[in-house]
């Protein structure tokens, strides 16, 4: 019995060292990162997890993509094995313009994968905004901006609105989850583009703090998300 | 040798018997599995058969889909812990309400194809069937072109011949979207004679619940044309999603030709339900009376207790009333459903709570601030104080002291002494409402359309037999009516909306002139809360973003903007009713009414344009790449 038990000992021991390495994949380990420009610059920031982007690898039988988000920032990132890509926008997404085959469906960007690799994605906004100055004062948020318009012709679209985004955390946006607060200007009410002021009160925050996060987003017509400008702490 | 002859002897006999014909012995028919011969031998077969199929029908909310499928779209609270995503998520994935069940739509048309193969069946029995089966197969593509836009159109069985290995052939891409509804119009003229023209019929398919579905199915085409015309992204270039504009007349046409066809009697005798004189009650009882003297349902889900049963009533009885315990209350309608239901001057406002300086308004009962009003609010909403199974429902969210101050408690059983006394009283109603605790109300209302009195129905082992209704002459009316009011027919859409408001006692008829969009969407609205339309109404009018648009329901949104069809409605609100306490004053024990955001409210409603048609998924368009994506996803 006692020399049984050690077969089997050995015979678990065995499996066990067979077993290690030989069937497993190293885990993915390089990292594919970027940022939504337009010539080069960064368009500013969007809604978290709105606006979406595709990656696609083929050569392993049924194809359905690799999906993710664009962060607030506007900028994307996804860990993955070396290899051969395809990057898509779908269409629809995003307050800006991907490009698009004759067909109509999105636009691809090849992308080989060897380590880590930075890319920035180029993309025409509707609108840019300039120069967007954020203060806060007595318990007040204010918020200085420009708005160019980039597309002009056809599929220009207008300014829906123009809004002042404040919240407790570092997550700003339209969504009823991400603002504490919002002040809204509609498009035909703006007088000079180059020069929009907006403001908005702090309200009571509990638990109280003296500082929120704001950030300004326009609403373009037509265009479902919303474009922003980078996020910005403010002590009122 | 005795041994060697017993033994030659044996061998023989077990030979000869051994000596059957391998087929002979072999073939056995299967006792478990009917062939196709024997099944469409025999009417009683095949009607199982296709009982299988009606079972396997698709709801939107359906009384054994689980009490959630009502509870959405800000139109009710759910007071349920573990259901507190509805109304803390800021809309909905793209993949909601997806439907893609193609192994329902090849049984059905192997049914077809067997059915009408079939020798041994008499002639009338297959042709009912085999429109039976159309006619499902039908409602389901109807189910699926509401959620999904255009889908493959496959109307006979495929089969894959594995020996070419080529899949090709049977990867259908889409069908526009028009084309499905032309579909579902065409079978349901097909087979509308096939069917039994009798209005008893109801959870069998009839004539009557072939043009029901052939109305509403080109009522929801002729809207997806006129105003998809107003969501120009929300379509795809080969019309696999939205119509052309210039179809919605034609779709009007056959919208209000079908209606017409029932409401003249061209189906059988259906009438609007009139058996009861308290309207609220009639109304009420619509949904629960399943006898012969309901002409109003058309087609129904049918129940019966000791076979299929349903636990909506256990799910949504009044906790006070309950008959399982704790198992009660999880539906709680909204005040902003409660205070659409208009004045009996045909006019909107909210619920009074304050007179016109900003006093709160004394109320001697719980009822009074519900009464002048549309007898349907209290035939769907259970109120505070309203009664059910005999007894009164406890809703009162505390005491008001002197001095202004609210006295209360997080449990009906937990007392406590008023101001100035010492002796310990209830201080909150048994079914609440108190923010967070669940299976009370938390809105100040409970829900009574489809609420079964019948003694035991909430019991978890009984449950309830109430049938749930999908098609009934209400709707025919009112689908009339806005087919009628778009093709500018407006004395004809007043005289059919007349008739659903008369029944709820609303008996000042409107005029032609006072029907306008906003009245259609509110009567829908009002009429068929709870019955699975108000996702693909909002959708087919396109206007789901714009009121559900993600914004908080303030306080101003709510009790502005009653009957306009695109107010704001992202968040459910509640009306709390407070005792007064002070007995120098002559208001004692009178009663308060407070609009309240029940706390665990947090998200608002967000509907995208990626939302108009749910998300087909990657493992579909990957197996067929033909499927196009849908818009804006």
């Amino acid at each position: 019995m006692k020399v049984k038990f050690q077969y089997i000992v050995l015979l678990a021991f065995c499996a066990i060292v067979i077993s290690c390495e030989k069937d497993n994949y190293d885990a993915p380990s390089s990292k594919l990162s970027g940022r939504l420009v337009y010539q080069g610059q960064p368009i500013g920031g969007l809604e978290r997890d709105q606006v979406p982007f595709e990656l696609y690898q083929f050569g392993f039988g049924k194809v359905g993509p690799i999906g993710a988000s664009f962060t607030q920032e506007a900028t994307f990132s996804a860990v993955l094995f070396d290899g051969n890509y395809k990057l898509i926008i779908p269409n629809g997404q995003g307050p800006f313009v991907w490009k698009k085959t004759g067909a109509g469906a999105p636009d691809t960007i090849p992308i080989t994968l060897a380590g880590s690799q930075q890319l920035d994605l180029e993309v025409t906004p509707y609108y840019l905004i300039k120069g967007p100055q954020i203060t806060g004062a007595g318990g007040k948020v204010s918020a200085t901006f420009g708005l160019q318009k980039v597309i002009t012709g056809t599929g220009a679209q207008d300014i829906e609105n123009a809004n002042l985004y404040i919240n407790k955390t570092q997550f700003v946006s339209e969504s009823s989850v991400d603002r504490v607060a919002k002040t809204t200007i509609a498009g035909t009410a703006i007088t000079d583009v180059s020069n929009i002021s907006l403001q908005v009160t702090v309200p009571t925050l509990q638990p109280t703090q003296n500082y929120v996060f704001a950030r300004v987003g326009i609403k373009i017509k037509n265009v479902e998300d919303r474009l922003y400008s980078p996020v910005v702490k403010v002590t009122f | 040798m005795k041994k060697i002859l017993s033994i030659t002897a044996f061998t023989v006999i077990l030979s000869m018997a051994g000596c059957k014909k391998d087929s002979e012995f072999l073939d056995v028919p299967p006792i478990q599995v009917l062939p196709n011969e024997v099944a469409f031998s025999d009417p009683a077969l095949v009607l199982s058969i296709l009982g299988d199929l009606y079972n396997r029908q698709l709801d939107f909310s359906s009384l054994d889909n689980g009490w959630r499928s009502f509870a959405d779209f800000s139109e009710s609270f759910p007071s349920e812990n573990g259901s507190d995503f509805i109304v803390t998520r800021t809309g909905w994935g793209y993949g909601e309400w997806a439907t893609w069940d193609y192994t329902y739509i090849r049984e059905l048309n192997l049914f077809i194809e067997r059915d009408s193969a079939s020798t041994a069946l008499t002639d009338a029995d297959k042709k009912r069937f085999m429109a039976e089966a159309r006619f499902l197969r039908a409602n389901y593509y109807f189910e699926m072109v509401k959620r999904m836009g255009g889908v493959p159109l496959i109307t006979s069985s495929m089969t894959y011949d594995p020996g070419k290995g080529d899949v090709t052939s049977i990867q259908v891409p889409r069908a526009k979207e028009s084309e499905v509804y032309d579909f579902i119009i065409s079978e349901s003229e097909a087979i509308k004679d096939l069917l039994p023209k009798d209005p008893n019929q109801k959870s069998r398919a009839s004539k009557g619940a072939a043009l029901a579905m052939e109305a509403r199915a080109a009522l929801y085409a002729a809207s997806i044309a006129k105003y998809g015309n107003n969501t120009p992204q929300v379509s795809l270039p080969g019309g696999e999603v939205s119509i052309p504009v210039g179809k919605a007349t034609g779709y009007y046409t056959t919208a209000l030709k079908a209606a017409q066809e029932i409401i003249t009697g061209g189906a059988g005798g259906y009438e609007l339900y009139k058996a009861l004189p308290d309207l609220s009650d009639n109304f009420a009882a619509l949904f629960l009376d399943k006898s012969s003297a309901n002409l109003e349902s058309i087609f129904i889900e049918d129940f019966r207790i000791g076979g299929r049963t349903h636990a909506f009533t256990t799910n949504d009885q009044p906790y006070s009333i309950s008959d399982e315990g704790a198992d009660a209350g999880r539906l709680n309608p909204s005040l902003n459903l409660a205070q659409s239901f208009e004045k009996l001057d045909n006019t909107f406002a909210p619920f009074a709570i304050t007179d016109g300086s900003g006093n709160p308004i004394y109320y001697t009962n719980q009822q009074e601030i519900f009464a002048g009003r549309d007898a349907r609010l209290a035939g769907t909403i259970l109120l505070p104080n309203g009664l059910f199974k005999g007894k009164r429902v406890d809703i009162w969210a505390g005491y008001i002291v002197p001095g202004g101050g609210i006295l209360t408690s997080d449990e009906a059983s937990k007392l406590k002494p008023l101001p100035g006394t010492t002796t310990d009283v209830q201080v909150v109603g048994k079914d609440g409402p108190v923010n967070g605790l669940e299976f009370r109300t938390q809105s100040g209302f409970y829900a009574r359309k489809y609420l079964d009195p019948t003694v035991g129905s909430g019991r978890r082992g009984r449950g309830s037999d109430i049938a749930f209704i999908r098609y009934r002459y209400a709707e025919v009316l009112l689908n009339a009516a806005e087919a009628a009011f778009e093709l500018g027919q407006l004395p004809v859409a007043a005289s059919y909306m007349n008739q659903v408001r008369a029944r709820a006692g609303l008996t000042i008829p409107l005029t032609a002139a006072q029907i306008t969009f906003d009245r259609i969407v509110h009567e829908r609205r009002v009429e068929l809360a709870f019955e699975g339309h108000t996702l693909f109404d909002m959708k087919r009018w396109r206007i789901a973003h714009i009121v559900w648009d993600g914004s908080p329901t303030t306080l101003t949104d709510l009790k502005t903007n009653l009957g306009v069809a695109n107010a704001r409605s992202t968040q459910p609100w509640g009306l709390w009713p407070y005792k007064i306490y002070d007995p120098a004053s002559p208001n004692n024990g009178k009663w308060i009414f407070r609009e309240v955001l029940p706390t665990r409210v947090s998200g608002s409603n967000r509907f995208q344009f990626g939302n108009y048609y749910s998300f087909i998924s990657d493992a579909i368009r990957a197996a067929n790449p033909k499927i196009v994506r849908q818009p804006n996803q």
